[in-house]
């Protein structure tokens, strides 16, 4: 009996999100099939590789990682156009590091009035993360939102102790909300029903489902969002249907591995390189558990997951 | 063909006794149809009836010893699509490719390299497997030195790549213990290749341009009684080799197709033309069902990443990862130095002694067995309390290496302060802080 691929039925459809505003957005999902089982269904939008940029100076990146912007790096709207104008970057996010109430915590006003120079500053939609201290996110991403009015701006992370706040400003000056819950099925279901009765709409939401580093959790992640996009295609999950967003440069890069000299552990070679293949190893693992929109740092790991984007969607 | 749950009902012996940890014979039946149980923990079956209920029952993706010695490590086994539904088995073998027109004096070099990538991490020892030996000249003499060599210096396990079935005799006789993957037969020389693998006992890798080709060659093989096989579907873009990974699991799994129930090997040596891209490549075969990966060569940068990512796709969603439990050096600390406790979850573990690293301050960190849970899910379980921590603390020797008394402990934990106190005599407890990211701030005030 000749061969015939085994297929499996799809019931359900990862809605189609379009984040920015005018001229400046950037479509993700759409996706009728688990990622990349082009054999079966379609992607009319592939995953798209978000660069992060910081609110202010890192004070504890590797060398590898400041390098590509070193002539940029203290200058965040210099830096986002930097990532546009040479590395092509469809998608800017901006890490609020300079918020975080355990470190610099830099009051609500002033981190508002960077993110409007940030926004003002670049053709592409821009998504906001805050520290995950809710108090402090909660302030800031309200005061955001509020500035940038009409941006359609993407807001994270929302977790559900600041949900009501924070989605009713992204309601009332038209933004996206990224839905926020710790690597768990049901809360992030039960997160997007809450957003739902908010008033929130489906096509201004993103999950993230939580991102681990490698070795620091990812096998955790890339399961629970395995289980979100089968509930999504193959379970009629209606609640589930919605891309998904991994903030994965920022966790690499802070692992001790990323940074650790090569004379402390010289079998693991030059820190850089390494740092860079763990980022492109951990964006592949992501990308095959269905990451519309995949947050990373360095332009070469960047440049190494695109083209497995690329080379994954290419014509057979 | 794979039997239903019915079928294979009618061959058991119908006592329901329970030993196999069924409650009915029937139950039992539709657990061996699923592949999720094994028909050896049937305490009455007849031999007649295991016979035929050995195919039926074994899982569908063939698990298979490769090697031999200390790297020798098992493929195959997989009952599953997904690691949430069960943990994946057959961990895949990492190879480097080394070509005959590789000089002698060179490969000793690198295989002392090589031995070096050696990773310790949660109480595994994370390093490749295999050395691919390719014959690239027809020079039989110098595949079987290659490999001989191989296993003279190295305990790697091999695989052998020659089509030319005189080559790989050759190279069989000088490394037959180590238990060398023949690759591969196609089917220009599967009469003679599957001959030999099956007078040697050693498995064999078949490369065929299709699955049709595949199924072919697996049908003609397991005639000869030949059960060890390997597939290449010989698809070297990555696409290609990724759906090929997804149908053959899939035909394994969701049709039961015995002729394609078998470990894969895949060659990211073929598909890129640097060590970078090849590297992303194998990470996509980690995560999606290759058995077998072979890179162009081992560099601690790339196969950190890799190891690290196979030993997380790997390990069981059900089961925390853990470290053991005991007293950890941070530092290089002293008798006044902190002590800090927390609980034995690898992730936690991690995170914390990292932290604590970075904080350049010297430090112990006392790990608590909490059977793998995190400081809260531990402490709202009962098992990170007061009590439990002070008799850990108690017994656990820190008391002879620093003259203090101070604890410091999580602050997810800080209601076992009290009872702590207590259980430990004449201690000072203090309140870490909740997360990690705020220890070198505490720590560094806390040396003040």
């Amino acid at each position: 009996m000749a061969f015939e691929i085994p297929k499996i039925n799809y019931t359900g459809k990862i809605k189609e999100i379009t984040i920015g505003a005018g001229n400046k957005t950037a479509t993700v999902g759409g996706r009728d099939c688990y990622p990349f089982h082009l054999f079966e269904g379609t992607m009319p939008h592939p995953p798209i590789i978000a660069m992060e940029i910081w609110d202010m100076e890192p004070d504890n990146w590797p060398e590898a990682a400041i390098e590509p912007f070193k002539d940029v790096i203290s200058d965040p709207p210099a830096w986002a156009k930097k990532c546009v104008e040479e590395y092509g970057a469809q998608i800017i996010v901006v890490q609020l590091k300079s918020t975080d109430p355990n470190d610099k915590d830099r009051p609500v006003d002033e981190a508002a009035d960077m993110a409007k120079k940030i926004v003002d500053a670049v053709p592409v939609p821009v998504v906001f993360w805050g520290t995950a201290v809710s108090e402090k996110d909660e302030q800031v991403l309200k005061k955001i939102a509020e500035v940038c009015e009409g941006e359609n701006l993407s807001l994270s992370p929302v977790e559900e102790a600041i949900h009501k706040s924070v989605g009713a400003s992204a309601l009332g000056y038209r933004h996206t909300v990224v839905a926020s819950t710790p690597i768990d099925i049901n809360l992030a279901k039960q997160l997007n029903i809450l957003l739902g009765n908010l008033g929130v709409q489906d096509e201004h939401l993103l999950i993230d489902p939580t991102t681990g580093g490698l070795g620091y959790g990812i096998e955790y992640a890339y399961s629970v969002m395995e289980r979100l996009f089968q509930a999504g295609l193959t379970q009629e999950d209606d609640k589930l249907q919605i891309p998904m967003i991994n903030n994965l440069g920022n966790e690499i890069w802070k692992c001790k591995e990323a940074g650790l000299p090569k004379d402390e552990l010289p079998t693991m070679g030059e820190p850089g390189r390494r740092a860079i293949l763990m980022e492109a190893v951990g964006a592949v693992c992501y990308l095959l558990a269905g990451s519309d929109i995949l947050i990373m740092r360095h332009p070469e790991s960047i440049k190494l997951a695109q083209e497995m984007i690329n080379d994954l969607m290419a014509e057979n | 063909m794979a039997l239903t749950g019915i079928q294979i009902f009618k061959m058991l012996p119908k006592t329901n006794c329970k030993e196999c940890g069924h409650p009915t014979c029937l139950a039992f039946a539709m657990a061996l149809a699923s592949g999720k149980a094994e028909l050896a923990s049937c305490p009455d079956v007849s031999d007649e009836a295991k016979e035929q209920l050995a195919e039926a029952s074994a899982p569908p993706v063939r698990p298979m010893q490769i090697g031999a010695g200390d790297r020798s490590f098992k493929i195959g086994g997989e009952t599953v699509l997904f690691r949430h539904e069960k943990t994946f088995l057959g961990s895949p073998g990492l190879g480097v490719l080394v070509s005959t027109d590789t000089d002698e004096g060179t490969l000793t070099e690198k295989l002392k390299v090589w031995d070096t990538f050696q990773f310790e991490r949660v109480g595994f020892n994370l390093r490749p497997e295999l050395v691919a030996i390719k014959d690239v000249n027809g020079d039989a003499g110098k595949f079987a030195a290659l490999a001989k060599k191989v296993i003279d210096e190295s305990n790697f396990c091999l695989v052998l790549m020659s089509e030319d079935v005189g080559v790989m005799k050759a190279g069989i006789d000088s490394c037959a213990d180590r238990k060398p993957v023949i690759y591969a037969a196609t089917k220009d020389n599967v009469d003679d290749m599957g001959a030999l693998a099956k007078e040697k006992g050693l498995p064999l890798a078949i490369k065929a341009d299709d699955m049709d080709g595949l199924m072919d060659l697996t049908g003609k093989l397991t005639g000869m009684g030949l059960k060890d096989l390997i597939l290449d579907s010989n698809s070297r873009t990555v696409r290609r080799a990724f759906e090929d990974q997804i149908w053959l699991r899939r035909e394994a799994i969701m049709k039961k197709n015995r002729a394609l129930g078998f470990p894969t090997i895949t060659f990211p040596c073929e598909m890129a033309d640097n060590l970078d891209k090849e590297t992303v490549i194998a990470s996509m075969f980690i995560a999606k069902y290759a058995g077998i990966i072979i890179l162009s060569d081992f560099i601690g940068e790339s196969l950190f990443p890799l190891l690290v990512e196979r030993l997380n796709i790997y390990t069981d969603p059900q089961r925390p990862m853990t470290v053991e439990q005991g007293i950890y050096e941070i530092n290089g600390p002293d008798e006044n130095s902190p002590v800090c406790i927390t609980t034995n979850f690898a992730l936690t573990y991690f995170i914390v002694s990292a932290e604590i690293d970075a904080s350049r301050v010297p430090s112990w960190l006392l790990i608590m067995d909490t059977e793998g849970l995190s400081v809260m899910t531990a402490w709202a379980a009962g098992k990170f309390v007061g009590d439990a921590v002070g008799i850990f603390v108690n017994k656990s020797g820190i008391f002879d290496k620093v003259k203090h008394k101070k604890l410091i402990i999580p602050g997810y934990a800080a209601a076992i302060s009290g009872d702590l106190e207590e259980e430990v005599k004449d201690s000072e407890i203090l309140i870490g802080p909740r997360d990690a990211s705020q220890i070198t701030k505490f720590l560094k005030e806390f040396g003040v």
